[in-house]
């Protein structure tokens, strides 16, 4: 062992002009593996960007069309088929959702982590347990009670629904940020003699903060991008843009550039979002990791 | 104290914002089923997105200028999507929809369920309407017990689509009532690395391979059913036609069968990718529009292929009906009248052009000079063979109902959609003809018994 | 090599629920009931929500009912069942959903550890890597099988096809011969950026002492990653794993736009959308449901029990 920590200093002096100049070669080949990677990763959504701007008859071309005649008809066309309300039912389906999960989960959260709670693992467990169980098993009855209420096709039905989706998920994750809190400053909170909710608010919630962002972004985006459900229970009115989005595959004739277009438009919100709040959502997935 | 009132102000006002939130999207939602205030009636359609109902919906400020009060509101969907989600709200008595574009399979099924609402006395009172007009096969399959329960927008037939180009080039000619056998040596002839001999459907669903499949098998002698409900699809006659029928695809048909349904096929052929299609009649307003099609003016339409039959054309129609739940009754049989009428055939001849006018519901659509003109490459055939199909016995042997390219029994969709989805492996080569219609077999019995 | 191995002990030591030094705080019973107050209206609404519907989809499954034939419902024990098990779409649909679940989980864990460790270097550009990298993870998945299907694996102008053909590979008849690979592909294009997000995290959490101590001790990269990484590592695995596979196994959305349940891609989740919307037979959907929740339950229960160090140890 001596020897082996001896030697290094003795090894440098020799390799390391041949050496640096290697390590650079070799760098400057992972990058450019990387990079590689990078591109083959986001080829598939930088190709649909482009389709987007293509004429119909230059979309599904052999071999591909890469200098096309640029054109905005297809999102013009995609407006004329008034998209606009089914964006808005996504919106609010995934807002509401959203802020009626953090409503329950924060609280368990809490619970679950800074108070001491037998079974906590029990609670847990259950949790993530029903994420587990395919929502298709009980869509059936489901359907048939929101349909016996007259609430098919009710964007408040499919919101709250989503909130038994986004849940588990929510809890769990938010659990190892609230762990994260120091339990003096909780006691020194108790002690001060603040009230629970007032603990709750003021003390704990500004240091959560960021895993209250990150869940709430995840529910967000799996509400936003749920097609199942939306599917099978809305029709018109409350209908929101992923079962839109497949109306555009047409039976009868060339559809490519016009989908591409809706589906980028579609995808636009939590495509921002996502890269906006990378860091966010980078913690909170490690957090719900480790914790 | 003030510590907590604000906790408690902030945990109200969050409280509110829900509660709004679910409240505003109550009210949106109801707004926009039921009427408006001042009585406005807005009517919720479902509907296939072919090029026919993108006109319709093109064409419906027409209908809510001459009808005030009364708006339209499209919702297009593809036609597996639109078939699943009308028939489980219709089934379920959903009322998410005021009318429904329903297939020719459907109709009889949901009129026998109580399902669809009696249009008989609408139309026939109704000298305008002119209900004798429509094409009497596409009517009879409407029609239950004397009544007409879903009005047709467009009918079709089906037919042999070649590239004449392709043909000269091979020096080979096209008669007009073609064989299978000369249509797969034709195939096969014609088949090159780039251009697929023949275009047929593979894609899974009973509406999608089996529309042209089940015209094949009953032509080769097979059918779903003998006249008892017996079933009878893993006879050898079935067997040898599905068997022709997917040998002929492996070898001469296009690349990737399993995801080739019409569209695809309209695309290989109007490409130039195909050098002979068998699918819809309705197909050639499309071939032949130039701005879609490179080979429009260059192709040839004749007779469906046969083998023991002398005709084998199947017989469908896209068609307007009015679900039993339907909460505007009488606004949805307004527009279904007016989609339908010879009206609303002169608004698309002058709006859209003569040759968007929808095809197979009316005899006089091919009595009208600018359409018989507009499209002359296809629509005398079409009207030949929409007169000459049989839907009371398609097949050699009589059959216990009436349908070509279906069975007009509920269980059939299920049925059809099961055994196709295994006949994707036999494209494949994951698996063969006969071990999926052992298999499908078992299933029909179980469907025919039912029905005995 | 001491200091190499304790680090990884001293994780260990925070993998429980609970930080011990929150254990030794004494719980009162009035610390109890407020907990638990805390904690009833959330799990109230999972229960509502997610047990109720199962079990009045328990009490469909004992009843014949097909939409179609309105009036013909009665009570029927347990025939559901007998067809369920007879007719062999179960035992095909779980094996359909193991394999395209297990191979998604799989490749997305390699690729985003592959993914990860290139990214947990420095070079230009990193920030956009890591910003366009992740971007698959935010595409609607309805939008994204729609654009694979149509645009990436159509046999004729699909870019699949026009890639390999570059290299001079034959094209190949996706939907006809390769169903489950277009499926797989899309998930694991999917859901690698959200194993590479875990698993970077994790990477970046190792201390980089450790890290100088191991190479000045002399351990190659190769052994040092072996060693060292890997069991850091294992943690984020799990959870990228855990996660992973809660959302990859109900898999509904690829199936029914790209392939419809054809070429052995009908997943449970499938098959239970077609016999209840597709064949509207309530009652033999139903019997399909309970089954599966069944299966899946155990599975889960085992994998999460004897898998997952979090479920296992700690707490109390």
């Amino acid at each position: 062992m001596t020897s082996a920590t001896l030697a290094p200093p003795a090894r440098p002096r020799r390799v390391r002009p041949v050496g640096r100049a290697q390590r650079r070669v070799r760098a400057s080949a992972i990058t450019l593996i990387t990079w590689g990677l990078v591109v083959l990763f986001f080829f598939p959504v930088a190709w649909m960007v482009l389709t987007a701007f293509k004429p119909e008859r230059q979309a599904a071309t052999s071999p591909p069309t890469f200098l096309a005649d640029w054109t905005l008809d297809q999102f013009a066309a995609v407006f004329n088929r008034d998209m606009a309300p089914y964006l808005i039912n996504s919106l609010t389906a995934s807002i509401a959702s959203t802020v009626l999960v953090l409503l329950l989960a924060i609280p368990a959260a809490y619970a679950l982590s800074i108070r001491p709670i037998v079974r906590v693992r029990d609670a847990l467990f259950f949790f993530i347990s029903t994420r587990f169980m395919p929502v298709a098993a009980g869509i059936i009855p489901v359907y048939l009670l929101l349909q016996g209420l007259g609430l098919l096709d009710n964007i408040s039905a499919l919101s709250i629904l989503y909130v038994g989706i986004n849940l588990p998920i929510a809890v769990w994750m938010m659990r190892s940020f609230f762990s994260e809190v120091p339990v003096e400053i909780v006691e020194a909170a108790q002690i001060d003699g603040a009230r629970l909710h007032t603990e709750l608010f003021r003390v704990v919630l500004p240091i959560v903060l960021p895993g209250v962002a990150a869940a709430g972004l995840i529910c967000f985006i799996f509400a936003w991008n749920e097609y199942f459900l939306a599917n099978l229970l809305t029709s018109t009115a409350a209908r929101t843009t992923p079962p839109f989005l497949t109306s555009f595959v047409d039976g009868r004739g060339l559809f490519l550039s016009v989908l591409s277009a809706a589906s980028s438009i579609a995808v636009l919100p939590v495509v921002i979002a996502g890269w906006i709040a990378q860091k966010q959502l980078v913690r909170g997935l490690a957090m719900g990791a480790i914790k | 104290m003030t510590r907590n009132r604000t906790a408690r102000s902030t945990a109200l006002s969050v409280g509110l914002v829900v509660g709004s939130l679910i409240l505003g999207g109550c009210a949106g939602a109801g707004g926009s089923t039921d009427g408006d205030a001042n009585g406005d009636v807005t009517l919720t359609l479902a509907t296939v997105n072919n090029p026919q109902m993108k006109d319709m919906e093109e064409l419906k400020g027409t209908f809510e200028k001459e009808n005030p009060g009364i708006k339209v509101n499209f919702i297009q969907m593809e036609e597996n999507d639109l078939r699943d989600a009308v028939t489980k709200d219709v089934a379920t008595k959903g009322g998410q929809y005021d009318v429904v574009t329903v297939g020719a399979y459907e109709v009889p099924i949901w009129a026998q369920n109580g399902w669809l609402t009696d249009l008989t006395d609408t139309t026939s009172s109704d000298a305008e309407y002119d209900v004798d007009d429509l094409f009497p096969p596409v009517r009879a399959g409407l029609t239950v017990d004397d009544k007409l329960y879903a009005l047709p927008f467009y009918g079709e037939s089906s037919m042999l689509m070649y590239n004449k180009d392709m043909f000269a080039a091979a020096g080979l000619e096209m008669p007009n009532n073609p064989t299978w056998d000369q249509v797969a040596d034709f195939a096969k002839k014609l088949k090159t690395d780039d251009v697929a001999g023949i275009c047929l459907r593979g894609k899974p669903g009973w509406g999608e391979l089996f529309a042209p499949l089940t015209t094949v098998v009953q032509t080769f002698g097979g059918n779903w059913y003998d006249e008892d409900w017996n079933a009878t699809v893993n006879a050898p006659e079935f067997v040898d036609a599905v068997t022709f029928y997917t040998d002929l695809v492996k070898a001469a048909g296009e690349p990737d069968p399993v995801s080739s349904g019409f569209t695809e096929c309209l695309n290989a052929l109007s490409q130039g990718k195909a050098a002979m299609w068998y699918d819809a009649t309705s197909a050639a307003g499309s071939i032949e529009d130039p701005n879609a099609s490179t080979v429009a003016g260059k192709v040839g339409y004749v007779h469906a292929p046969v083998k023991e039959t002398t005709e084998s054309g199947w017989l469908w129609s896209w068609n307007l009906a009015i679900p039993e739940t339907s909460k505007h009754r009488d606004a949805a049989e307004t527009f279904v009248k007016w989609a339908t009428s010879k009206k609303y055939e002169q608004l698309v001849g002058t709006e859209l052009g003569w040759s968007r006018v929808p095809p197979g519901a009316r005899t006089s659509t091919y009595e009208i000079p600018e359409y018989v003109d507009a499209a002359k490459a296809f629509a005398p055939i079409t009207k030949e063979i929409m007169e000459a199909v049989d839907p009371n016995q398609p097949g050699v042997d009589p059959q216990p109902y009436t349908g070509v390219q279906f069975v007009t029994i509920p269980e059939f969709q299920d049925l059809g959609n099961t055994i196709s989805q295994d006949l994707a492996d036999v494209f494949a080569g994951r698996s063969d003809v006969k071990t999926v219609l052992d298999k499908g077999q078992k299933l029909a019995q179980t469907a025919g018994d039912a029905q005995k | 090599m001491t200091t190499i191995i304790e680090p990884v002990e001293a994780i260990a030591d925070v993998e429980g629920d609970v930080p011990p030094e929150r254990l030794a705080r004494p719980a009162t019973r009035k610390g109890i009931g407020v907990s638990r107050a805390l904690l009833w209206p959330a799990l109230a609404t999972s229960l509502v929500l997610t047990q109720i519907p199962f079990l009045v989809t328990i009490y469909y499954s004992l009843q014949e009912w097909n939409l179609l034939k309105p009036g013909d419902q009665h009570f029927a024990w347990f025939q559901n069942y007998v067809t369920v098990f007879s007719n062999g779409s179960f035992v095909s649909s779980l094996v359909a959903t193991v394999l395209i679940t297990g191979s998604a989980v799989i490749l997305s864990t390699l690729f985003g550890l592959l993914l990860a460790v290139l990214l947990d270097r420095r070079f230009r550009g990193r920030a956009l890597a890591r910003t366009l990298l992740i971007t698959p993870f935010l595409i609607m998945p309805a939008a994204a099988a729609l654009i694979w299907k149509w645009s990436m694996f159509e046999a004729t102008s699909g870019m699949v096809n026009w890639l390999i053909g570059l290299v001079g590979i034959p094209p190949v008849a996706w939907n006809t011969d390769a169903p489950v690979v277009t499926v797989i592909g899309v998930l694991t294009w999917q859901y690698t950026p959200f194993f590479m997000l875990i698993l970077l995290a994790g990477l970046q959490s190792q201390s980089r002492d450790v890290l100088e101590a191991s190479s000045v001790d002399g351990a190659g990269p190769a052994r040092q990653f072996a060693l060292i990484t890997l069991p850091h590592l294992r943690q984020y695995i799990e959870i990228a794993v855990l996660l992973g596979s809660i959302q990859l196994v109900q898999v509904f959305d690829p199936v029914a736009i790209m392939t419809r349940g054809s070429g052995g891609t009908k997943t449970l989740s499938y098959l239970l959308y077609e016999r209840a919307f597709v064949g509207l037979e309530v009652g033999e959907a139903a019997a399909y449901g309970v089954v599966t929740v069944i299966v899946t339950i155990v599975i889960a229960t085992v994998a999460l029990r004897t898998l997952f160090k979090i479920f296992t140890e700690g707490t109390r």
